[in-house]
C-alpha cells in the first residue's frame, strides 16, 4: 500500500491530506523558512498518533510533529528532499482537557488545547497555568512543550518546564511511554525534563500533566516612562537589586510604544525614550510594598510617568498594549523579522545601543519590546521582502545582533527555540564535545533519527561537514 | 590548568571511578561497586553575582559554605540539605532531592542553570548557560540533576540565586485528619508538613503578609522554633493526592509527610519502590549507553 492509503487507513480521510495545496498550509510556521510537507496528518487519540508513526516509520518518512504553527524558529517547517518530504502530525485537534485536580493543582491535557484556553478552564477555580508566551492565544500545549516556551510571567514563575509533570509520548517506534509523574521523585533519569524543549526531535506528546498556579489574591501593574533606555534598563538591575522579584518586567523602546499607542490607544507615554511595564503579585502587603520601591527605584532614575492600573479593566488594557505590539508593527511594515537572544542582564543598556547601531549600519529599522527582567531580547526588523535585498540586510542584521549577544556572555534563544533558524549558530556557544552530548540525548530517544530531522543540532557535529541550510528549504 | 582541568585528568577515561561529595546520601540509588577508585570534585565558590541572581560553584563546596557567601548579599539557594556543613553542591545536585522548602520554592532541577562535568570520555563537557532563561539546545541540565554522577560527573555549576525572604515564620497544629484542603487555604506557603497527629507550616515572605496568613490559620496554631525532628529511616515518593489515603495505614508520629509536593520520610524503612515500566527502563538504559558505554561513571548506583 503507499503511504497515504495506509495512513487513510490508520485515521480516515478527511484527516490525511495529501493535495498540494493543503499540504502547502504546512510548509512553514510562524518563522520566515519554508520547507514541503508530504503528507498531514490530523489524528485525534493516541493509538492514532501511534499509527501514524508506525507506517511514516515503515516507509523511511521523517515524522514532524506540529501544534498550532506559531513557532519563530522554523522548528515545524518539515525539511525532506523531493520524494521524502516528511509527514506532518498536527496535534491541533486533540483539543480536551482530560482532567483537572483543583485539590492538588494538576491537569491532563492533551497537546492541542490552546494555552489560554487552559487558564481560562482553571480560572473559576483560582488556578491559571503560569507560561504566557505572547502568542498564548494561540498557541497549544503541545508546542509549549516541545519549545520549553517562556512569557513575560516567567520572570517570576519560571518557564514551562517548572510547569510540566509528566507527558504520554510517542516514541519513534510507536512506542507509547510515560515520562516524569506526579509524585515527586521518579525513579531514573529526568526523561521529563530531557523531552521538554526538544522541538519535537524525540518524539510527540500526546497527554500533558501540567502543575497549575493559583492566581495571585494581590497585584499591581505599573506603566512607567523613562527619558532614555539606560535608565529603563538601570531601574531593572536596581528592581533586581533591591530583592524584588516582579511577576513580569516587559520594557518597550519608543518605537514601539509608538506603534502599540497608535494602535491600541492604550495610554503608553509616547514620548518617553522606553517604558517599562512591571507587574508584582502575591499577598496584599508585599505586593503594596513592592510596587511603592518599584516606583521610588524609577523615579530615583528619573521616570517621566509612572501610571498604575486602577482595576482588572485597566490592566487588561495595559498587558493589551504589550501584547499587541506585533500586530501594531504589522501596520507599518508589511514584514518584520523578531528575534530571540538573551543577555545578562545588566548589559541589557549597552546590548541595545549595539542593536540599534547595527540596524542602522545595515539600514534596517528596528523596534524593541522584550522581557527585560530575564535579560530576554526580542528585537523586531522591520522589512519588505517584496523590495530586493531588504531580507538579505535583515538576515545580515540578525546574524550580527547574535554574535554581540554571545561575546556578552548570552545565549542563542531564550523562548523561541533554535529549530532551523539558528541551528547553525550552535557551535557559537557550544563545544563540539557539548553538541555531540546534546545529540547523544536525542539518540538515545530516537536511534532511526525519525523524528524531525536536520533540526536544532548542527548536522556536522557528528561526521564534521557543517552545512548551512538543508536541502529542500527556503528562506 | 585550572580546577576543572585537573578534576578532568583525574577522572580519567578508563577505570571505574566514583565521585563523593560530603556522602551525606551514599546510599540512594545503590551502593558504589566495591574497590572503585574515589575522586572529589574541586572545591570553592568561583563568582556570585547578586544582580544577576546567580552564582558559579564548583561541585565539590559546601552548602555551608555556598550559603554564607550568598549570605552577605541578602542571597539564598533554596536547596536546604539536612546537614549543610558536610553536603557538597555537587552531591545535592546528583542525588536530586529537595529540602523542606521545595513547596514553594521548587525542586533542585529548576534552581540549575549551568552544568559542566567530566564525560566518561574523560572531556570537559558544558550543559545550559549562566543565564535566567536558556533554550539553546537540549536540556542536558536536567538530565545530569539526579543522575547520580552515572552520566558525568560534576566540576562546576551555575545557580540561580534567590533574594533571601524578609520574614520566616514556622507555625503549629493539631490535625489528627489530613486537612481538606492539603494546603490549609494559604497563599503558596513554603512547607506544609503532617506527621498523622500534628501540621507545621512556614509561612514566608513581606512580615505583615506573613503575619496575616499565621492569623488566618486560627488561635490552634502556635509559633515554633522550626519543623519537628525528619525522620531519616526511609524516604516515599507519591502523587501529593496520594498521602491521605496512605496514611491511612500508618501510625501518626511514624511518617512526617511533605503536603503538596509528596514526599514522605519514615522513621522505618521505605519499601522497594515499584520497578519502571519497560519501555521507560529501556530509554534509561539507552541514556545511560550512549553517555557512559562502558558503565565506568558510579557502578552500582542508580538503579532505574
Amino acid at each position: 500500500m503507499t503511504l497515504v492509503s495506509e495512513l487513510v487507513a490508520a485515521l480516515d480521510e478527511e484527516r490525511v491530506r495529501s493535495g498540494g495545496l493543503e499540504r502547502a498550509l504546512y510548509n512553514r510556521d510562524a518563522s520566515i523558512m519554508e520547507g514541503r510537507a508530504g503528507v498531514v496528518c490530523f489524528p485525534l487519540t493516541t493509538p492514532e498518533v501511534q499509527a501514524v508513526v508506525k507506517v511514516a516509520a515503515a516507509h523511511g518518512r521523517a515524522v514532524v510533529p506540529r501544534g498550532a504553527g506559531t513557532g519563530l524558529a522554523g522548528g515545524a517547517v518539515p525539511v525532506g528532499a523531493e520524494g521524502h518530504e516528511p509527514v506532518v502530525v498536527v496535534t491541533t485537534r486533540m483539543n480536551r482537557v482530560l482532567e483537572v485536580d483543583a485539590h492538588n493543582a494538576v491537569a491532563w491535557v492533551q497537546p492541542g488545547v490552546l494555552n489560554l484556553d487552559l487558564s481560562r478552564h482553571v480560572a473559576p477555580l483560582g488556578l491559571h497555568f503560569a507560561p504566557d508566551p505572547s502568542s498564548q492565544q494561540a498557541c497549544s500545549i503541545g508546542g509549549n512543550v516541545a519549545n520549553n516556551s517562556g512569557g513575560p510571567h516567567c520572570l517570576a514563575y519560571g518557564v514551562t518546564t517548572a510547569h510540566v509533570l509528566a507527558m504520554d509520548v510517542v516514541l519513534a517506534d510507536g512506542v507509547l511511554v510515560r515520562l516524569g509523574g506526579l509524585e515527586p521523585e521518579g525513579l531514573g533519569y529526568d526523561l521529563r525534563g530531557a523531552f521538554v524543549g526538544s522541538e519535537g526531535t524525540m518524539g510527540v506528546a500526546v497527554a500533558v500533566a501540567v502543575r497549575l498556579t493559583p492566581l495571585p489574591p494581590a497585584l499591581r501593574t505599573l506603566l512607567i516612562g523613562f527619558p532614555t533606555v539606560e535608565a529603563a534598563a538601570e531601574t531593572v538591575t536596581a528592581v533586581i537589586g533591591a530583592g524584588i522579584i516582579p511577576a513580569a518586567m516587559e520594557m518597550m523602546d519608543a518605537r514601539i510604544t509608538k506603534a502599540v499607542e497608535e494602535y491600541v490607544h492604550a495610554g503608553f507615554p509616547a514620548d518617553a525614550a522606553a517604558v517599562l511595564l512591571i507587574e508584582v503579585d502575591g499577598l496584599e502587603d508585599g505586593v503594596a510594598a513592592a510596587a511603592a520601591e518599584v516606583i521610588e527605584l524609577a523615579q530615583a532614575r528619573g521616570a517621566t510617568s509612572v501610571r498604575m492600573a486602577a482595576d482588572a479593566a485597566e490592566r487588561d488594557l495595559l498587558w493589551k498594549g504589550r501584547k499587541s505590539a506585533f500586530g501594531a508593527v504589522a501596520r507599518i511594515a508589511p514584514d518584520y523579522y523578531l528575534h530571540d537572544t538573551v543577555v545578562p542582564r545588566t548589559r541589557l543598556a549597552e546590548i541595545l545601543a549595539r542593536v540599534y547601531e547595527l540596524a542602522d549600519a545595515n539600514g534596517v529599522a528596528v523596534m524593541n519590546v522584550f522581557h527585560a527582567g530575564d535579560g530576554n531580547l526580542h528585537p523586531l526588523f522591520l522589512f519588505d521582502r517584496r523590495r530586493p535585498g531588504e531580507l538579505d540586510r535583515v538576515k545580515a542584521a540578525g546574524d550580527q545582533l547574535i554574535r554581540v549577544c554571545i561575546e556578552a556572555g548570552g545565549v542563542l534563544s531564550g523562548e523561541h527555540g533554535i529549530g532551523l533558524e539558528k541551528r547553525d549558530y550552535m557551535p557559537l556557544l557550544f563545544s563540539p564535545a557539548d553538541l555531540l552530548a546534546q545529540d547523544s540525548l536525542r539518540d538515545a530517544f530516537d536511534p532511526s533519527r525519525l523524528f524531525n530531522p536536520d533540526k536544532v543540532i548542527p548536522s556536522g557535529s557528528r561526521c564534521g561537514d557543517l552545512q548551512s541550510v538543508p536541502p529542500g528549504v527556503w528562506i | 590548568m585550572g580546577a576543572l582541568e585537573d578534576f578532568a585528568v583525574e577522572v580519567g577515561r578508563d577505570d571505574p571511578v566514583a565521585v563523593r561529595g560530603g556522602a551525606t546520601q551514599w546510599d540512594v540509588g545503590g551502593p558504589v561497586h566495591p574497590d572503585v577508585r574515589i575522586v572529589a570534585a574541586p572545591a570553592g565558590v568561583v563568582d556570585h553575582r547578586p544582580e544577576e541572581m546567580l552564582v558559579r560553584v564548583r561541585a565539590g563546596t559546601t552548602m555551608a559554605e555556598l550559603a554564607g557567601v550568598l549570605d552577605r548579599a541578602g542571597q539564598m539557594v533554596p536547596l536546604d540539605p539536612a546537614d549543610p556543613e558536610r553536603a557538597t553542591v555537587g552531591g545535592i545536585l546528583s542525588v536530586g532531592r529537595a529540602g523542606l522548602r521545595r513547596l514553594r520554592h521548587g525542586p533542585v532541577r529548576d534552581h540549575v542553570l549551568e552544568i559542566r562535568y567530566v564525560s566518561a570520555g574523560g572531556e570537559l563537557v558544558k550543559a545550559g548557560a549562566p543565564v535566567v532563561k536558556n533554550v539553546s539546545g537540549f536540556d542536558l541540565v536536567r538530565l545530569l540533576v539526579g543522575s547520580l554522577g552515572t552520566l558525568g560527573l560534576l566540576g562546576e555549576v551555575v545557580l540561580r540565586t534567590y533574594p533571601r525572604p524578609r520574614a520566616g515564620r514556622w507555625l503549629t497544629g493539631p490535625a489528627p485528619a489530613l486537612p481538606g484542603q492539603p494546603l490549609l487555604g494559604l497563599y503558596r506557603p513554603s512547607a506544609v508538613l503532617w506527621d498523622g497527629g500534628r501540621l507545621w507550616v512556614l509561612l514566608e515572605g513581606h512580615p505583615s503578609d506573613v503575619d496575616a496568613q499565621a492569623h488566618h490559620l486560627g488561635p490552634a496554631w502556635a509559633e515554633t522554633d522550626g519543623p519537628p525532628a525528619v525522620p531519616v529511616g526511609g524516604r516515599l515518593s507519591m502523587a501529593p493526592g496520594r498521602v491521605a489515603t496512605w496514611a491511612r495505614d500508618h501510625p501518626a508520629g511514624s511518617f512526617l509527610a511533605e503536603l503538596g509536593v509528596g514526599v514522605v520520610h519514615l522513621s522505618g524503612p521505605a519499601a522497594a519502590s515499584a520497578a519502571s515500566e519497560p519501555a521507560v527502563a529501556e530509554l534509561n538504559r539507552r541514556v545511560k549507553d550512549r553517555f557512559d558505554p562502558t558503565g565506568r561513571l558510579n557502578p552500582g548506583r542508580m538503579a532505574a
